[in-house]
């Protein structure tokens, strides 16, 4: 999770070093297998920080080892370290990072609330005298859409209970209501959204459904199941890879509508030569009705290039709307 | 990495934790094993020691060390270093361990995890840092993230913690050219999967409270002044500013608008507050009454519904929706 490839400063060496003597000192012993674990290193590197606190010497004025510690048969006992027998108290941003995430989850009602509540006081009272400042987490915040459908209480307990739902669902592309039975096996709170994860019973695989797209939805008294081969979205890269069957779409863009280009995943985005103020946007999606949508909001601040299919849909449903107008 | 700096920087926070009085550099040079024999050259060392120890949040404290010496003397006091007692059940060092997963960032998710090692470090029990986001009891399957991929997040993050002014340059929406920004920066903020950062903008005329969205900095953020000159106004609160950036939907200043729509089509319309009935005149259509406040950004919308949404009420908003679909066609 630190990412152990990378190099990291003596500082970043010497913070983990004061977490890892306490934490072999309040377990009394433990493997060298679940402390490398705990801290991300692999037993090389735990084995170096051991090697490292164990060797340290100080001129007193003759030298001595003030930490004792033995690895034998893979379990770390620590017999002497009085100074840094405890953890060093959080630094500022230490205590802001863990504090904003705690926040969001409580206010996008993931989790047992009075649960997370409770760890947010203890936290703060915990970092009551951080250095820094204590009201730095205040100063990082997330705003979350309120939940006021109640959606993701209601999926959570669904989660927990194994249950499967009924969902009456809005596709923005086809500008249509859909009705799905869906297996939940996750909730993603991720891009500034909250996704319900499931089987979708209708299309046989991993769906993502985006919560405030749900217009209904009912817990069904049968027991969800999730096929052992489904396999769950990868979250940390990215929740919409483009997939070999997608197709790509080009679009001409104005720069003053440059929020196309931070609202939906582009390829590539290039300014044009030779035409200041237009954008070269290339995107691949499964489905094109929300590109044509698009399109036609943005009326003269772009054009779709390609594919010639949707270039001429795009025109026909404007003529047709436009004979609304006549 | 320097192994023997760190060894150092480790025995000098033994050393000082362990010192009943101040200690001076030199008594400080006698006891700690590795620094340079010449002056000048352990002077230095010294000084980014000390630096990188008040880094990392350890308390370093100076006094003179006896009655009638007037030499700075070093100590760190237990009780300002050791975290204090905090004991958690299973459930809520579960719900931490999700909280301390969320960061996606290269500038929190390594506090994030030091803060997490600590607590784990602090308690005998399973600790945070123990078992992952799919078995934590009290949120079973929930897999929250928070990243931040806008390559002016990490300085203004850093300008926020230690309240320095900055500037940077900034493309607004709806402008072809960048604009010099001089902000003191409030606080950052996460709305909708986009980072904002909200503060007082000096070179605004008038100068005034702005929110810039990171992703339309273009270019490096600068530090434009010393740590700790930003004061944040009392009573500040960054996500109420960031809130409502952008929206205009909900003003007070909002018409009434009347549409027929195509039955079975056009949900995105018909949701609450607006009004449905089936329309008497047109068969198949219904008569949707809504409200706006940004008559662009509506005509837009209305538009994007192509043949299944017709205005019929105000004019103007007609005009705005006849001229965007007309606008797809000259292009």
């Amino acid at each position: 999770m630190t990412g152990t490839a990378r190099m990291v400063t003596s500082g970043e060496r010497l913070r983990r070093l004061l977490a890892l003597v306490p934490y072999v000192i309040s377990r009394k012993s433990v493997s060298l297998k679940e402390t490398a674990a705990t801290f991300g290193l692999t037993e090389r590197e735990l084995i170096d920080d051991l090697n490292l606190a164990w060797c340290m010497e100080l001129n007193g004025p003759q030298p001595y080892c003030p930490i004792d510690l033995s690895y034998e048969g893979g379990e770390i006992v620590v017999s002497q370290a009085e100074a840094i027998d405890r953890p060093l108290r959080l630094a500022a941003d230490e205590a802001s990072a863990l504090l904003v995430a705690l926040r969001m989850l409580g206010d996008v009602g993931g989790g047992d609330a009075a649960v997370v509540d409770s760890v947010i006081e203890k936290l703060g009272a915990a970092a009551g005298g951080t250095a820094g400042g204590g009201q730095l987490d205040r100063q990082v915040a997330v705003v979350t859409v309120a939940d006021a459908s109640g959606h993701a209480a209601t999926l959570t307990q669904a989660l927990a209970d194994g249950r499967r739902v009924h969902l009456r669902y809005y596709v923005p592309g086809r500008d249509e209501a859909t009705e799905r039975d869906v297996d939940p096996m996750r909730l993603l709170m991720a891009e500034g959204r909250t996704y319900l994860e499931g089987w979708c019973r209708r299309a046989e695989g991993v769906r993502l459904f985006r919560l405030d797209r749900v217009l209904d939805l009912a817990v069904l008294d049968v027991p969800a199941r999730v096929p052992d081969d489904a396999a769950p979205v990868d979250v940390d890269a990215g929740l919409f890879r483009p997939s070999p069957s997608d197709v790509t779409v080009v679009l001409r863009v104005s720069t003053t509508a440059r929020w196309v280009t931070e609202s939906y995943p582009c390829e590539s985005v290039t300014e044009i030569d030779g035409e200041p103020g237009w954008l070269l946007v290339s995107l691949r999606t499964p489905d094109t009705g929300w590109v044509r949508r698009l399109a036609l909001r943005l009326g003269d601040a772009a054009r779709v290039e390609s594919p010639a299919r949707l270039v001429a849909e795009v025109r026909a449903t404007a003529k047709a709307a436009l004979t609304l107008y006549e | 990495m320097s192994k023997r700096r760190t060894e150092r920087l480790l025995s000098i926070v033994v050393l000082l934790l362990s010192a009943r009085r101040y200690l001076t550099a030199e008594e400080i040079r006698r006891a700690v094993i590795g620094y340079p024999e010449q002056d000048a050259a352990f002077k230095r060392t010294f000084e980014r020691d000390k630096d990188e120890l008040r880094e990392l949040g350890i308390p370093l404290e100076t006094g003179t060390p006896g009655l009638f010496d007037d030499e700075v003397g070093y100590r760190i006091p237990r009780q300002d270093y050791e975290l204090p007692d905090i004991h958690l059940t299973a459930d809520e060092a579960a719900v931490l361990g999700i909280a301390a997963r969320v960061w996606r960032s290269a500038e929190l998710s390594g506090a994030a995890f030091g803060a997490m090692l600590k607590l784990t470090a602090a308690s005998s029990g399973p600790g945070p840092a123990d078992g992952d986001d799919e078995a934590a009891p009290a949120a079973p399957g929930i897999v929250p993230r928070l990243t931040t991929q806008e390559p002016a997040f990490g300085p203004l993050w850093e300008a926020v913690r230690d309240r320095r002014p900055v500037t940077f340059s900034y493309l607004a929406s709806g402008r072809a050219a960048a604009s010099q920004r001089e902000l003191e920066p409030w606080g950052v903020v996460s709305r909708r999967g986009h980072w904002y950062v909200a503060g007082h903008d000096r070179a605004a005329r008038p100068p005034g409270t702005r929110v810039f969205r990171m992703s339309r900095i273009s270019g490096p953020v600068k530090m434009a002044g010393q740590a700790g000159t930003v004061a944040v106004p009392p009573g500040t609160d960054v996500r109420e500013l960031v809130k409502d950036w952008g929206t205009t939907r909900d003003r007070d200043d909002a018409r009434p608008a009347t549409l027929m729509v195509r039955a079975g089509a056009g949900l995105g319309l018909r949701r609450p507050p607006a009004r449905t009935e089936p329309s008497a005149r047109k068969p198949g259509w219904d008569l949707v009454t809504t409200r706006f406040a940004d008559l662009t950004w509506f005509a837009q919308y209305v538009a994007s519904f192509g043949p299944d949404a017709e205005v019929t009420d105000p004019p103007d908003l007609r005009d705005a929706v006849i001229a965007c679909l007309k606008g797809v066609l000259s292009t």
